[in-house]
């Protein structure tokens, strides 16, 4: 059990760098979740901690030692890869116990950790079998004894659930989380899906072209983004954005219309562009103050809850999705009203996209 | 299997005919002949010739000579087969690390394999020929009493490495192609649960190549008993003595230069009868696919 630091880590290939400076500090115990869309260099972060991946620039500390210059089997860490990574001829025991024998501990010692490890992920019945004779989920679970049993410093997820169907997945996020509220191992685990970052994180770093756009737990991030990328990535279905000036009361967009706000009287003139989450537009009356009157485009009804794909009656150009409770029954080319929850009103600067 | 229907019935076999004709004239014919030579005695002029029965097989196997033969096939097909594999694997494993050039480096790795067998026995001829061999001398020069046209075992250490050295590209190619089908993750994993290269290749790599690894044997062990005629004609001529008269050397040696013509017949019976035992094992293991994963 260990910190994990990275100090302003950054990776270049060939010319193009591609990780611009990374910076955190896990504590013992803790786990992060680095999310981001494919090719934003989350996989890359995660093996330069691993040492699969040599660091350009930076310092990597694993326990507070640095590790940037050792070997992977000397940063005492173990990891779980997206495709398991399990050796194809060797029995689930063998899979499992292979860094123990390595390590040189003795037979016993190895059956106990491997018993244990098999128990808590019910492969108990299966340590004589091939991974080929293994179901998808199995073998998953296979992956995760193997970094288990070695007891390291620090886990390390590659995006481990991808390859499982959606009910599966859902069951072993949940495996997880409860395996390293266990062993209290500090975890770093990568994924493109928001819903298993903001699932399993302590924490969570969202990441976008090589650059961590925002570090902090999961409700500050939904509740308080940094920036467009972070807002529109976080949240599902997605924030909506709404682009326009700032004028007193209100929001003139770019089609002129107007939409009443509550905006600070200081921020006038200013160029900006709303967030409003789906799950924060009120259905109201069509009298109600402040009222947004929206043309119903398209609905998608989930059971519980149904979103409406909505324009501005006035100026189409303005597309909002907002929740509904699933027993209203919404049709198409309805005229639905709307009010934003005024705290959760979430202002980018139109420029740069950074929160105001 | 997908079927092709022709329109007219005598069509496929007129178009299987060529291939039918060559093999009827060239391989089943002098096998027949061959099966029912080594039931003859004949003079060494072919005028006369008595049925024997099965009496050349019976002089064949209780010939000391001929029982000296398959020590010494059996002795330069496992070490060829052994040398030329591990050279190529560790060359295969080598030519993963390379980065730049890769493919300009394979590509030179596979020239050996297009040089004929009697070709490549030459050139092994003129670089270690005792009195005109470009490096015997140099070997001289070192203390060494470099003559493997007296020497037995200098002339079987010459046949194996002209013989290694020319199968080396074809196993180089099979080596590489069934390393880069081992997934880089496994060994990442092997790598971050703690094992060093060393351990990695031992307990990962190669026995994930064993099926290449098996096939390889298989062809080598065919190569080395019957495709290396030329090399050990062009190098050594089956000496000095018999030394390094493998059992297709001495099918030939026996046949055209003693005129034994029924037991040369006899013997090219049984090589015949090892060829059909090692294709069929190799049908029977190595064209079932093996799956991992």
């Amino acid at each position: 059990m260990a910190t994990i630091s990275l100090r302003d880590v950054r990776k270049t290939y060939a010319k193009a760098e591609v990780i611009h400076g990374v910076s955190i500090d896990v504590p013992d115990g803790e786990f992060v979740v680095i999310v981001g869309p494919s090719g934003c260099g989350k996989s890359t972060l995660l093996r330069m901690v691993a040492g699969l991946e040599a660091i350009t620039s930076g310092e990597i500390a694993i326990g507070g030692r640095v590790v940037n210059d050792l070997e992977p089997r000397e940063r005492d860490i173990a990891m779980v890869f997206q495709n398991y990574a399990l050796y194809p001829h060797m029995t689930v025991f063998d899979n499992m116990a292979y860094g123990l024998k390595i390590a040189n501990m003795p037979k016993a010692e190895i059956k106990a950790r491997v018993d244990r490890a098999a128990g808590m992920l019910n492969l108990s019945d299966f340590l004589d079998r091939k991974p080929r004779a293994l179901s998808g989920g199995q073998r998953q679970r296979v992956a995760m004894g193997r970094a288990l049993v070695r007891d390291p410093a620090a886990f390390l997820f590659d995006e481990p659930l991808s390859n499982l169907d959606a009910k599966l997945r859902v069951q072993m996020r949940l495996q997880i989380k409860e395996m390293q509220r266990t062993v209290g191992t500090t975890s770093l685990y990568v994924t493109h899906d928001q819903t298993e970052a903001m699932t399993l994180a302590d924490r969570l770093i969202v990441m976008n072209a090589g650059v961590a756009e925002q570090i902090d737990t999961p409700m500050a991030i939904y509740d308080r983004p940094a920036n467009v990328f972070v807002a529109g990535f976080i949240g599902s279905p997605a924030m909506n954005f709404v682009s326009g000036t700032l004028e007193a009361g209100h929001l003139k967009t770019a089609g002129g219309q107007r939409i009443a706000l509550p905006v600070p009287a200081d921020q006038a003139g200013r160029s900006v562009t709303i967030g409003l989450r789906p799950e924060h537009l009120q259905t109201v009356d069509a009298d109600h103050p402040g009222a947004m009157a929206l043309r119903v485009r398209a609905v998608e009804t989930l059971g519980a809850d149904a979103y409406a794909h909505a324009v501005l009656q006035d100026d189409s150009t303005v597309e909002l999705v907002v929740r509904v409770p699933g027993a209203r029954r919404l049709s198409e080319g309805e005229t639905l009203h709307v009010v934003p929850d005024a705290d959760s009103l979430h202002v980018f600067d139109a420029a740069t996209g950074a929160r105001v | 299997m997908n079927r092709a229907t022709f329109p007219h019935r005598f069509l496929p076999w007129l178009l299987v005919l060529p291939q039918l004709l060559i093999s009827l004239v060239f391989f089943y014919w002098p096998a027949l002949q061959a099966m029912w030579q080594s039931t003859l005695k004949e003079d060494p002029f072919g005028l006369s010739s008595k049925f024997v029965g099965l009496e050349n097989f019976r002089k064949v196997l209780s010939d000391p000579a001929y029982l000296n033969s398959i020590k010494v096939t059996a002795f330069f097909s496992v070490v060829t087969a052994f040398l030329s594999m591990s050279i190529a694997l560790l060359l295969a494993v080598q030519a993963e690390k390379v980065l730049r050039g890769k493919a300009f480096y394979r590509t030179l790795m596979i020239w050996p394999y297009a040089v004929a067998p009697a070709i490549a026995g030459m050139l092994w001829l003129f670089m270690f020929n005792p009195s005109f061999g470009t490096l015997a001398w140099p070997l001289r020069q070192m203390g060494i009493d470099w003559d493997p046209l007296l020497n037995s075992g200098q002339a079987m250490g010459l046949v194996i490495a002209a013989a290694s050295w020319k199968q080396i590209s074809y196993n180089f190619l099979f080596f590489v192609a069934g390393l880069q089908a081992i997934p880089k993750s496994l060994i990442e994993a092997a790598a971050i649960d703690g094992a060093g290269s060393a351990r990695r290749f031992w307990t990962i790599v190669f026995p994930l190549l064993a099926p290449t690894t098996f096939f390889l044997l298989v062809v080598n062990s065919v190569y080395a008993l019957f495709d290396t005629f030329g090399i050990i004609h062009a190098v050594t001529g089956g000496g000095p003595g018999k030394a390094t008269e493998t059992l297709v050397y001495k099918v030939y040696n026996d046949g055209y230069n003693n005129f034994l013509l029924g037991s040369s017949a006899a013997q090219s019976v049984i090589l015949m009868a090892i060829v059909i035992t090692l294709t069929a094992f190799q049908f029977k293991y190595v064209e079932r696919k093996v799956h991992y994963g």
